[in-house]
């Protein structure tokens, strides 16, 4: 069964229709990499997955769980699916070690003892155990955004959606996160990434999605939507006409 | 001019001084603490509360920003007695400066809530946090942070409001002014030493509101 199940998606914002009918299935464990053009919807899709946009039709189950807007079901949703952004957002005015610990706390209730080991615990799996009680503006992007992981980790979800992380780095500090991300996608993390970094999507995804004006232009393993592109679309994207 | 400055003269009323000062700082603290308060739920209301209820919170904002505080205070004491409720004097101080601070800050409080970036609520909403542990936990302190200068003003100006009190004959620092040059009439040692009086508290209190922010916001910089 499916881990996530996007069906028929569409999404528009007023006359502008950007999600065209989305068909995508994510099983558990796998590693999907989104590409395409600026303004294709590789992040309406991933913010409507997560229910930070609303859906005008269709249907998205995450975990046999049908997506619906009232705030309940949204936090119910996104207890099992966690969302890193190209920005961080990071909490300001919270050490790294709080603000993995915030979420678990005020969320899930936990005791701050708890809370703060699982914190620990995460901070490590991203090689940051060092950096417990320092505050965002005392860290590099690269650490911002692994911290950033380490709080979705936090929620224990069962999926991790991420928008473009590393595009807002320093080039010598996007392999830090990518490394990240890689090893957690061997630790089989189900993951829908956005994506520019090519070779790490051919290197790590399962599979590759490739979106063109608000559709599924074209989808597959990595070696064959890489190597041998059907559409124009994708060939004029890749460089290769 | 044969008059000469006489501070000597006042030294016999340092008793009346004192009890001003007293009854300022209380009423400077109790209102700080209060409306401050009253202005974070007017302000979470405002900008994310509850929306039948944002239009009554607007309306007590607009009257209260719009009118005179001398008249505010005058209906408080000497207008409410009429439909039964009928106020000491010190606690109609009170409840006049709590209610006119308020408003103030939570226009103030207000313009920090929303120079919240989008992100943040973007992530504590990916996080599961509902929108009430998000303005608690997210969004109230950078909020408080951004507009903590503006808001050490108001406060100041509040203890100034407090000044307007001693016309319902609460005993602060002016009444006690007020009192002294009409039982010795040196009017200018007495209203000096008001003036020095005041002066003093309000730096006191800035810097007490600078220390207040260094325990609040550990994040010494500015917060986008
Ligand atoms: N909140 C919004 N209101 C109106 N239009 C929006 C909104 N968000 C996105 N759009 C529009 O939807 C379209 C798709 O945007 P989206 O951000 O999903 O593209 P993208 O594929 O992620 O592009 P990029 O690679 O630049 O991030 C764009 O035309 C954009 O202008
Ligand atoms: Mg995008």
């Amino acid at each position: 069964m499916s881990l996530i199940a996007v069906t028929e998606v569409r999404k528009r914002f007023g006359a502008n229709e950007v999600l065209k009918g989305i068909n995508l299935d994510v099983a558990p464990g796998e590693v999907i990499a989104i590409i395409g053009k600026s303004g294709s919807g590789k992040s309406t899709l991933l913010r409507c997955i997560n229910g930070l946009e609303t859906i005008d039709e269709g249907s998205i189950m995450v975990a046999g769980a049908q997506l619906a807007d009232d705030e309940l079901h949204l936090r119910a949703l996104r207890l099992k699916v966690g969302m890193i952004f190209q920005g961080f957002n990071l909490f300001p005015h919270l050490s790294a070690g709080r603000n993995v610990m915030l979420s678990p706390m005020v969320v899930k209730k936990i005791s701050a003892k708890e809370a703060e080991a699982e914190a620990r615990a995460r901070l490590a799996q991203v090689g940051l155990e060092h950096k417990f009680d320092a505050y965002p503006d005392e860290l590099s992007g690269g650490q911002q955004q692994r911290v950033a992981i380490a709080r979705a980790l936090a929620m224990r979800p069962l999926a991790l959606l991420c928008d473009e992380i590393t595009s807002a780095l320093d080039p010598e500090l996007v392999n830090e996160v990518l490394q990240v991300v890689g090893k957690l996608a061997e630790e089989g993390m189900t993951l829908l990434m956005v994506t520019h970094e090519m070779r790490f999507a051919r290197e790590v995804c399962d599979r590759v999605v490739f979106m063109h004006q608000g559709r599924v232009h074209e989808i597959g393993p990595p070696d064959i939507v890489f190597e041998s592109p059907k559409t124009l679309e994708l060939r004029q994207f890749l460089g290769m006409t | 001019m044969a008059v000469g400055l006489d501070f000597g003269a006042l030294a016999d009323y340092a008793p009346v001084f004192a009890k001003g000062v007293a009854v300022t700082c209380e009423l400077t603290l109790v209102v700080g603490g209060l409306g401050l308060a009253l202005g974070i739920l007017c302000a979470w209301v405002r900008t994310q509360g509850p929306r039948v209820i944002r239009p009554f919170v607007s309306i007590y904002v607009e009257l209260i920003r719009n009118t005179p505080f001398l008249i505010q205070l005058f209906f408080i004491f000497f207008g409410l007695p009429a439909v039964g409720v009928s106020l000491g004097e010190m606690e109609a101080a009170i409840l006049a400066m709590v209610v006119n601070l308020g408003a103030y800050a939570c226009e103030i409080i207000r313009a920090g809530i929303e120079a919240t970036p989008r992100g943040q609520y973007e992530a504590s909403a990916s996080l599961a946090m509902s929108r009430l542990q998000t303005f608690r936990y997210v969004v109230l302190r950078p909020a408080l942070q951004r507009i903590w200068p503006a808001l050490t003003s108001q406060l100041v100006i509040v203890m100034f409001g407090s000044a307007v009190c001693s016309q319902i004959a609460v005993e602060d620092i002016t009444f006690a002014a007020n009192f002294i040059q009409s039982r010795n009439f040196r009017a200018f040692e007495a209203y000096i030493a008001a003036t020095l009086l005041y002066l003093a508290l309000a730096l006191l209190l800035r810097q007490g509101m600078r220390m207040l922010a260094l325990v609040l916001f550990p994040r010494r910089r500015a917060v986008r």
